[in-house]
């Protein structure tokens, strides 16, 4: 957010005054960077140096050996193929429901504002009960998808659902603000130039919020492979068919092969990392994510 | 042409309503459908089977031990939370965007990793065992362990909400308050933190969100001993497990009955937030 408001502040505060600004604060410029740099630090630097020098056991040996697991590199593939698949659906849909949220104005916007937020409250857990619950054998709409050849829960279509639950606000948060801060008028312009709205929103609106869009998007497939609570419910956990990484690293733990679940996770902590640093690299610091 | 003035906006009402609907259609299905589906699982045998299981010792203990856990956790990410916040905001140091994505890395890194990192770190043969046994202090398998690994995944929330409005706020008040004989204390406690408290405590509702329903790290952490260190998560896991669907599905529910609650919390937070900053 902000996008324009913080160039505007950047270009007109002189340099001088910008470093000044942390000495008027309590604990002083140093005093300040001291402390966030040592609480991220202690936090963050140990679990992932942990992991990483675990995995790294023996060399790359040991990450080629992990690999070599029965179920890695499948549970790895569908975790990747799944995740892109939400980065794509939420992308959309994300992107829809921010410009239903910003440009359009119905009766019951409020709760559908409130009900987007929903999967940053509900426990991950209880949203893969909530779908057993829905598409499980037991229930009415799992029976009679059954009927028809279609298995929800224990199956792909469970997992991308359990996913796309989970992630549905971070592109809509990540492109909301953005779509805010666009100036209308030359969206009317496009109008009055006679340009129908299709070709307004992909020739005006688009281009503006394609980083918000693309961030949001990175930012929802960095989630969604990391996914568990609701997918240790719902994949059912059969090794190479529904089996996702983080559900496969907890399988490998709780049987005392540790060191090929640090392997397994050092993959998928490098995905993570380099997943946030290019979104730290589309959003500029500018992005409130999460709102 | 006479028709067209009418015929243009009719057609974009029409267009208006189809995305209307789509978008709602997604969130129905998405969103909504799993609700009802509990809520008819869960209470299909009629109101009168929700006091039994509710009643029961274990599960009681299972639904306020994530509570503690939570409200001794959910401080430290708000206070450091905001330090951080303002050193993003107001700082300018090398290396500063790569502080910036470390402070994502918790949200995006599967939190079964951040429990397995623990136990490399605590657990048996673990970096820190020997430091923390020869003072007696049970780490892993128990609560200490269990609030790290919370922390570590609520770091984000606050950081998040708090670092933009800083940005937009920027010091003139401050700058004001600090010519007029303010200290710097002063001016953070009287200026700075009531400008950002909305968006502090829609972080802070976040985190305790995040914590209430914690499962992969915790689960992994906390060796989920029944009576100990289950929380209602694990205990849920558990009964499903074990085929006690009943039981399961109830305190699924209770706990999605609890997140709407604080989801309750968090748009309160967010709405005044958003009038505070003019939109």
């Amino acid at each position: 957010m902000a996008v324009s408001t913080l160039e505007r502040s950047a270009g007109s505060r002189p340099e001088q005054q910008r470093s000044g600004r942390l000495r008027r604060l309590p604990l002083g410029r140093w005093g300040l960077r001291g402390v966030a740099l040592v609480y991220l630090g202690a936090m963050v630097a140990p679990p992932a140096v942990a992991v990483v020098t675990r995995g790294f056991g023996h060399g790359f040996a040991s990450l080629r050996d992990a690999m070599a697991v029965p179920g890695a590199a499948a549970a790895i593939r569908l975790t990747l193929i799944t995740a892109a698949l939400a980065a794509v659906i939420n992308g959309a849909f994300g992107t829809l429901l921010a410009y239903i949220l910003v440009r359009l104005r119905f009766p019951g916007r409020a709760i559908l504002n409130t009900v987007v937020d929903l999967p940053f409250a509900v426990p991950t857990l209880v949203t893969g009960v909530m779908l057993v619950a829905l598409y499980g054998p037991n229930s009415p709409v799992g029976g009679f998808l059954k009927r028809h050849g279609v298995q929800v829960i224990f199956a792909t279509p469970g997992i991308l659902l359990a996913v796309l639950f989970v992630t549905l606000p971070l592109v809509v948060r990540a492109v909301e603000p953005v779509l805010l801060e666009l100036d209308r008028s030359e969206e009317e312009a496009a109008h009055v130039l006679g340009a129908g709205g299709w070709t307004t929103f992909r020739r005006v609106v688009l281009p503006a919020i394609r980083p918000a869009v693309a961030a949001g998007a990175l930012l929802t497939f960095a989630r969604a492979i990391g996914e568990f609570g609701s997918l240790v419910i719902v994949s059912g956990n059969i090794t190479g068919r529904t089996l996702t990484a983080p559900v496969f690293i907890f399988q490998l733990t709780s049987q005392f092969k540790g060191d090929e679940a640090a392997a397994v996770s050092t993959v998928l902590f490098a995905i993570s990392f380099a997943l946030v640093l290019l979104t730290e690299r589309l959003t500029r610091r500018r992005g409130d994510e999460f709102s | 042409m006479s028709t067209r003035p009418t015929a243009v906006p009719a057609r974009g009402r029409l267009i208006r309503a189809g995305v209307l609907a789509l978008g709602l259609t997604y969130v129905a299905i998405l969103l909504l459908a799993p609700i009802v589906g509990i809520v008819w699982t869960a209470l299909k045998g009629g109101p009168h089977v929700v006091p039994g299981p509710l009643e029961r010792a274990d599960i009681q203990h299972a639904l306020f031990r994530p509570v503690i856990i939570a409200a001794v956790t959910v401080g430290v990410p708000a206070v450091l939370g905001m330090v951080v916040a303002l050193v993003l905001a107001r700082d300018r140091f090398f290396g500063k965007r790569i502080v910036s994505a470390i402070v994502d890395l918790p949200f995006a890194v599967s939190p079964v990793i951040v429990g397995l990192a623990a136990v490399v770190l605590f657990g048996r043969g673990g970096w820190f065992e020997a430091f923390f046994a020869a003072r007696g202090i049970q780490v892993i398998f128990a609560l200490p362990s269990m609030i790290l690994v919370t922390i570590f995944i609520c770091i984000p929330f606050v950081i998040r909400e708090v670092v933009p409005v800083l940005e937009e706020l920027g010091t003139e008040e401050e700058d004001a308050a600090r010519t007029l004989g303010a200290s710097p204390m002063q001016a953070f406690i009287r200026i700075t933190l009531p400008n950002m408290r909305w968006a502090l405590l829609y972080g802070v509702a976040l985190s305790t969100a995040r914590a209430l329903g914690e499962i992969g790290a915790v689960l992994i952490v906390s060796g989920a001993i029944q009576g100990q260190t289950e929380t209602a998560t694990l205990y849920v896991l558990r009964a499903l497990e074990e085929r006690q669907d009943a039981a399961g599905y109830l305190v699924a529910l209770t706990l999605a009955a609890v997140s709407v609650l604080v989801l309750l919390g968090i748009e309160v937070f967010k709405r005044r937030q958003a009038k505070e900053m003019g939109r």
